[in-house]
């Protein structure tokens, strides 16, 4: 099992903050292609990777990373902080 | 080093003098201050900053520790708030503090680039016809960290 959470319009866009998933995916490539075959929510969430950021547990991340090992993956767009 | 994320609001003052009162060794300190401003006037009703509790802390030590290390800073202070914030009300500062001037500046303004684009907070704005706009990044934000 994987915790999978979401920020900002990803979270609104999806409809949730967090979830977990049972997944074989190998990087988060796989799983970003896995999540967005589920249901329209999702494929329009992921639908253009340059908007996206991902950080695997709780590190900046890339999507062609590994995910093994991994317990929590976080998508969110580029941060704002400041 | 101080790194403190919280959903109430800071006292400047007392925050910078505590802060300057601590490096009694650095004869410059620099703070800044971010705020939430109402560029369009009128047309902000608030600022809802989202962020992720669990990364948070741990991103904002690394961007601090290595401003330390880079400019050999007395100490550094980081204090960003989440929440709703209205128009005028203090979002974040940083405080740098070094044996000189140069290095206290320039510790600030690299604190500033990388918490921007670097720290994971997302900002959404509130406007008085209703809607709610999420703040894009910018792409001078993300190039700013390049002359780091």
């Amino acid at each position: 099992m994987m915790d999978i959470v979401y920020f900002a319009w990803v979270r609104e866009r999806i409809g949730l903050p967090r979830e977990q998933v049972e997944t074989s995916a190998a990087t988060v490539a796989d799983l970003v292609t896995e999540l967005a075959a589920r249901e329209e929510r999702y494929a329009a969430a992921f639908a253009d990777l340059s908007a996206l950021r991902v950080a695997l547990d709780q590190e900046l991340s890339d999507f062609d990373a590994s995910l093994a090992g991994v317990r929590e993956v976080a998508f969110f767009p580029p941060m704002t902080g400041g | 080093m101080r790194v403190q994320v919280q959903e109430a609001g800071f006292d400047l003052g007392a925050e910078s003098d505590a802060f300057a009162a601590s490096v009694p060794e650095a004869g410059a300190i620099v703070t800044f201050t971010g705020v939430v401003r109402d560029a369009d006037a009128g047309g902000l009703v608030a600022m809802e900053i989202e962020h992720y509790p669990a990364m948070t802390q741990k991103a904002l030590e690394a961007i601090a520790q290595e401003a330390i290390s880079r400019w050999s800073l007395a100490d550094a202070l980081v204090i960003h708030r989440y929440g709703r914030l209205v128009p005028g009300a203090r979002i974040m500062m940083v405080a740098t503090a070094a044996r000189h001037r140069k290095d206290a500046f320039e510790a600030a303004e690299f604190l500033m680039d990388y918490l921007k684009s670097r720290a994971p907070f997302w900002k959404k704005e509130i406007l008085a016809d209703g809607e709610a706009d999420w703040v894009a990044a910018k792409d001078a934000d993300e190039d700013a960290l390049k002359r780091w």
